[in-house]
């Protein structure tokens, strides 16, 4: 009997029994939370728009189509902005460049975040200390005024812009999946990979990431939230990419050309809706996930992202 | 102060030196030695002499190795000189403690407004929970924590705009006036841009403050004080919310790396001349020494203040030095 192949389910399955189903979980969070499925709802139909952008907006966005600062009328839904460019057609295109901006520095933040959470969870000892000193050097630094500097130096274009905030972004993620690791490296099938003489690199791929891929990705989409909050702030500050229509210039616009005093308030509400219901959207949807993915998480306090680490209820963060 | 809690104020003291010490360094790496940085581009000027090529060199001390020029950046970073601002000619730090003195009363205004709020609707809504009062707060909360700053700001000169000023920290016509009257016309321009930092924590701090709150309620003294028969309102206020106020004591100070970031585009916005305004103009005028000079104090205090939470959470709940 010993070695032969056996189809019996009794031999194959405990090793898969020990893992939980997390995808499954994550479905059953989302529907058990109309607020997520909600949130689902308008990133997708976000999407949508700026995928399909360029068909859907009804006029130019580089020439103007009307008179300046003209009130919403039946032409132009949203009225037009200081040079007479059509704010409803630049709301549609600009979702482009934010959108894509702020899933962009969301992925680099992961990247980032997920592999030294990885790494520092998986080998422990002195990797561990030199990468969670070096997270919370990232944590506690203020991360508008670094931006702006590094920003201010390399130039303004879209890809320093989408780097600069994914790099820093990483720190809180790499502190969830680092915990997230650490518990499932003390399970079974990751002691039995271990016993068996497997890599280390191959055990994480094949046996950690799969376990924590969705926790991944929950922080990924919480970091998409802050990503476009911050893309619109150095947007407003003048550091962004100038000729790119994106929310963060239309606001910035807006600013300059003195909407307010113009009594323009459309050049200014929609942009600043807009950003505020992808922000809430990807945050309904993230914590969620989250919540279903890490129930020891679970807790209103972790809704503020940048103290969710910090023993706000006498609990260490590696208790995490 | 006993011996671990000695302990424990310079282990993380030493940390945050270790953090101050990376920021100055990564301040010079950025500023020096980046391909086409500020002083590389400087000292390449087109059709210059390479007499004048040099004075300018020597003016700046390129002409020195890099280790060379890292320590003496040092020293003069202890001495206290962060170089001479380009866009009026001042000492940058002179410039910055003005700015800063600025900055802190309207910041604070705002902050303290936000703390008291937001202690009130955090509580009520952890109180209430699961009720309409509840979902409105908590909605209301998470709305204010997506909107960005500078639409805040914005919006708020839309609505009141017409009724309180908007832009600057005094009237322009003000001089001679008592002290008492321009600082009547200091608080009254200090209104919006403190309201504007107000909304932008308030979200925050709600949020935190009901979980913290939803957490003591859970607590088995809760449980104790309702069974001995304590009134409602009473074990609220003096079971619940004094152990849920303890993690929100030190939120205030590590807020202070976003109260920072928001003090530059809320400045921006009401022309409130303090640190953050002095960024925003540092930027459009590219006046790097300004620039690095604001960066390296915003980022220093911002540790300090962190150093300094992490000592105040310690002293009201040791179990964090574990």
């Amino acid at each position: 009997m010993i070695g032969l192949p056996t189809s019996s389910p009794e031999v194959v399955s405990p090793a898969r029994e020990t893992r939980p189903n997390w995808l499954s979980r994550a479905v059953n969070a989302v529907r058990k939370r109309p607020s997520a499925a909600v949130g689902l709802f308008v990133i997708a139909a976000f999407v949508v728009l700026a995928v399909f952008a360029p068909w859907i907006s009804p006029y130019s966005t580089s020439s103007p189509t009307g008179p300046i600062y003209a009130a919403p009328s039946a032409s132009h839904w949203l009225g037009t902005n200081s040079l007479g460019i059509d704010e409803l057609s630049l709301l549609i295109v600009g979702s482009r460049i934010s959108l894509l901006v702020g899933s962009c520095a969301a992925v680099v933040a992961g990247l980032i975040g997920g592999t030294v959470g990885l790494v520092s969870g998986y080998f422990g000892g002195a990797v561990d200390v030199v990468l969670m000193r070096t997270t919370d050097f990232f944590i506690v630094i203020p991360p508008i005024p670094l931006m702006i500097v590094i920003a201010a130096v390399w130039g303004p274009s879209l890809g320093h812009i989408i780097l600069v905030i994914g790099l820093l972004l990483w720190a809180t993620t790499a502190r969830v999946i680092r915990a997230q690791t650490k518990s499932v490296r003390q399970r079974g099938f990751v002691k039995r990979a271990e016993t068996l003489g497997e890599r280390s690199a191959r055990t994480i791929v094949r046996h950690v990431l799969p376990q924590v891929a969705p926790l991944l990705l929950a922080n990924v989409i919480l970091t998409v939230a802050l990503s476009i909050f911050y893309e619109t702030a150095l947007d407003f500050l003048g550091i962004g990419d100038p000729t790119a229509v994106s929310w963060g210039t239309i606001i910035q616009n807006a600013f300059l050309e003195t909407a307010t005093s113009n009594g323009a308030w459309w050049a200014i509400v929609p942009a600043g809706l807009a950003i505020a219901l992808v922000i809430i959207s990807c945050y309904l949807v993230g914590q969620a996930l989250e919540d279903a993915l890490n129930p020891r998480l679970s807790g209103g306090y972790l809704l503020v992202r940048p103290w969710k680490l910090r023993p706000l209820t006498g609990r260490e963060a590696e208790d995490l | 102060m006993n011996r671990s809690a000695a302990d424990y104020a310079l282990r993380r003291g030493a940390l945050a030196l270790v953090t101050i010490f990376l920021v100055v360094s990564f301040n010079f790496v950025l500023f020096r030695l980046l391909p086409g940085s500020f002083v590389t581009n400087l000292s390449h000027i087109p059709n210059a002499t390479p007499a004048f090529r040099r004075a300018i060199a020597a003016e700046f001390g390129l002409e020195r190795s890099k280790w060379e020029q890292y320590i003496i950046y040092l020293q003069q970073l202890l001495h206290g000189n962060l170089g001479v601002s380009y866009a009026n000619d001042r000492p940058v730090l002179s410039n910055l403690t003005t700015d800063i003195a600025n900055t802190v009363p309207m910041v604070s205004l705002g902050t303290l407004a936000a703390i008291v709020l937001g202690t009130l609707t955090g509580v009520a809504s952890a109180w209430r929970r699961r009720t309409v009062v509840d979902h409105g707060l908590t909605g209301t909360a998470l709305a204010f924590y997506s909107f960005p700053t500078q639409w805040l700001g914005l919006m708020l000169i839309l609505l009141l705009g017409s009724v309180l000023p908007t832009s600057g920290m005094h009237t322009p016509f003000l001089i001679g006036a008592p002290w008492w009257k321009s600082a009547l016309d200091e608080l009254h321009h200090m209104i919006l841009p403190s309201l504007t930092v107000m909304l932008t924590l308030l979200g925050q701090y709600t949020l935190v403050v009901r979980s913290a709150t939803l957490e003591a309620m859970s607590e088995d003294y809760v449980l104790t004080a309702r069974a001995k028969g304590l009134r409602g309102s009473r074990v609220l206020w003096r079971h619940v919310v004094r152990n849920a106020l303890l993690p929100v004591t030190t939120l205030v100070a590590l807020s202070i790396g976003f109260i920072v970031g928001g003090a530059i585009l809320v400045e921006t916005v009401f022309s409130w001349p303090g640190i953050g305004l002095a960024v925003y103009q540092a930027v459009s005028e590219r006046d790097y020494p300004m620039l690095q000079g604001a960066f390296l104090l915003l980022t220093i205090s911002v540790v300090v203040c962190n150093y300094l939470a992490d000592l105040l959470y310690f002293r009201l709940d040791p179990r964090v030095a574990r």
